[in-house]
């Protein structure tokens, strides 16, 4: 008050400032924009519905990716290594070499698999168990697999320690299967990206489509807000419902952007267990405990906002009573 | 109370709508402001409501210079300046009562304080009985009153009028002139637009006659 009249304005004007007052606004406002989207059912529900399949299809892929990318960490033997040991080395000497890998940091197990026990299965699954027999000794060499940690699982820290493990004298032959997991990571990161551009493209969708819900609401309800100027409404206030509607739009359309999302990885479920099954794997989607729906919860109701801004700022100003 | 400094107003169309006009209402006044149309009679009000500024001169209100008012402060003036119109700009899918609250809730004013306020303002008026009603169902005449009761419920110092009479019978006319001497009675500043001299010069209040922009006659404060 003392500053207007320093200024030179007269005296200053009361303000609200009571905070109570000034919640219990806002949470009569926020209803009250639920309330009138709710009073034309079936226009909200196809505008939430175009906001839902926008955020769905970017969020749902990003999913996809994301389960693909731990895949490429967790596919058994997915980025492991195979030691050939030589043949001269008797049993006791293999399982001390083992030991003395599995002791490395960047080693999460070693296993190893003894020259019978090679014999074994090799008899089992290639179905020439009788050329074997007329072998009168066993000529495979037994084999350590090594499976870096987790850190160490991408393709060139999986490199370097092959490399590192070529150094051992009783090592005869080091195997890196890397090709996969370098085209997998290749795969992810193309996707990612192509997921990234995805995203943003349909985000300025919502945000558009927000944007004219609202600037269509703005011009149907010119004489209101006029009115509102009239009787000393502040354009904070005449604002606070368009927001608040455009934060109800980006909340539903989240809603509906997670309902498909499981619905879709649901129907995806069967055939990717199917199709890990013929990889002998046990892979199956993760949905639900992904951060993703957090982000969507939170992203869908600021992208509504945002929307919603847009459309205020730009037509709010243009209506002044006459 | 409201005062103006040589004030004209150009619209953008080039159409003049006041040139050069000075003069000054004392806290509790009233007056009248007649004229033919065109006179000039709405832009000196909208200059007082801030619906209009002006290109030139300076416009005092409630010890305000109006030109020096930032945009974000012309709502909190609105509310020190009731406006009753013509076409009563009545919101008609709400009821009277949220028609007559709109001012308090805007003010951001508490639940009961308002159910209190707008349950005077009606009585003031005189319909107690129709808060519930919508604007649609009344006649021109109690259309009016709701419009009168929105403008006084935020008890503003100033009440200005546009032709509050223009579509109303003479009877309605004289029971809505005599309402705002009652206002007056209890201290508002109040300064209405008219063409009805008839009506008016019975009042016996100060008449101020316009003529293309400018003051042609003034009787001057009179009680």
């Amino acid at each position: 008050m003392s500053r207007a009249r320093r200024r030179g304005r007269g005296p200053g004007f009361r303000r609200n400032r009571n905070p109570l007052t000034w919640l219990l606004r806002h949470a009569q406002m926020s209803l009250s924009a639920l309330g009138r989207l709710a009073g034309s059912p079936l226009s909200t529900a196809m505008t939430a519905a175009v906001i839902g399949i926008a955020i769905a299809l970017p969020s749902g892929l990003y999913l996809l990716i994301d389960n693909v990318r731990q895949l490429t960490g967790n596919w058994d033997g997915g980025s492991s290594i195979s030691l050939f040991l030589q043949q001269s080395l008797d049993e006791k000497q293999a399982r001390a070499v083992r030991d003395l890998i599995a002791q490395r940091r960047d080693v999460a197990e070693a296993r190893l698999i003894t020259r019978k026990q090679a014999l074994e299965e090799f008899r089992r699954r290639s179905g020439f168990g009788e050329a074997l027999d007329l072998l009168d000794h066993n000529p495979l060499p037994a084999v350590v697999l090594v499976r870096p940690t987790r850190v160490n699982s991408s393709a060139r820290a999986t490199e370097r320690l092959a490399e590192t493990l070529k150094q051992y004298r009783e090592i005869d032959l080091v195997r890196v299967d890397l090709q996969w997991v370098r085209r997998l990571e290749a795969i992810t990161h193309t996707l990612e990206r192509g997921v990234m551009i995805l995203a943003g493209l349909l985000s300025a969708a919502v945000l558009l489509i927000v944007g004219n819900t609202i600037r269509l609401e703005i011009q149907g309800r010119h004489h209101e807000i006029e009115v509102i100027k009239l009787v000393g409404g502040t354009d904070a206030f005449i604002r606070r419902p368009f927001l608040y509607e455009g934060v109800w739009y980006g909340l539903l359309g989240a809603l509906i952007a997670i309902g498909l999302v499981i619905g879709g990885l649901g129907l995806m479920q069967g055939p990717v267990q199917r199709l890990a099954g013929l990889y002998q794997s046990a892979f199956s989607l993760d949905i639900l405990t992904s951060g993703t729906f957090l982000a969507v919860l939170a992203g869908g109701p600021m992208l509504g906002l945002g929307g919603a801004w847009l459309a205020v700022g730009r037509h709010l100003a243009r209506i002044q009573p006459e | 109370m409201i005062r103006f400094d040589n004030v004209a107003k150009r619209y953008p169309t080039g159409r003049e709508g006041l040139a050069g006009v000075s003069l000054e209402l004392k806290a509790g006044e009233m007056a009248f402001i007649t004229g033919h149309s065109g006179a000039g009679k709405s832009t000196l009000l909208k200059l007082i409501g801030l619906l209009e500024r002006a290109t030139r001169g300076q416009v005092w209100v409630n010890e305000r210079n109006l030109n020096k008012l930032r945009a974000r402060d012309v709502p909190y003036h609105r509310r020190e300046v009731g406006m009753i119109f013509q076409d009563h700009r009545l919101l008609h899918d709400r009821t009277v009562f949220d028609n007559i609250a709109l001012p308090l809730v805007v003010a951001g004013m508490g639940h009961q304080e308002i159910q209190r306020r707008v349950r005077a303002a009606l009585d003031k008026v005189g319909l107690l009985g129709k808060e519930r009603s919508f604007p649609i169902t009344l006649s021109g005449g109690e259309q009016q009153r709701v419009g009168i009761a929105r403008a006084l419920v935020s008890k503003p110092p100033v009440l200005l009028a546009d032709e509050p009479t223009g579509n109303l019978d003479p009877d309605l006319s004289r029971e809505i002139m005599e309402l705002f001497v009652q206002f007056n009675q209890v201290g508002v500043t109040m300064l209405i637009a008219t063409h009805d001299v008839a009506l008016v010069e019975r009042l016996g209040k100060r008449i101020i006659q316009l003529r293309e922009g400018r003051i042609l006659h003034d009787t001057g404060a009179a009680a």
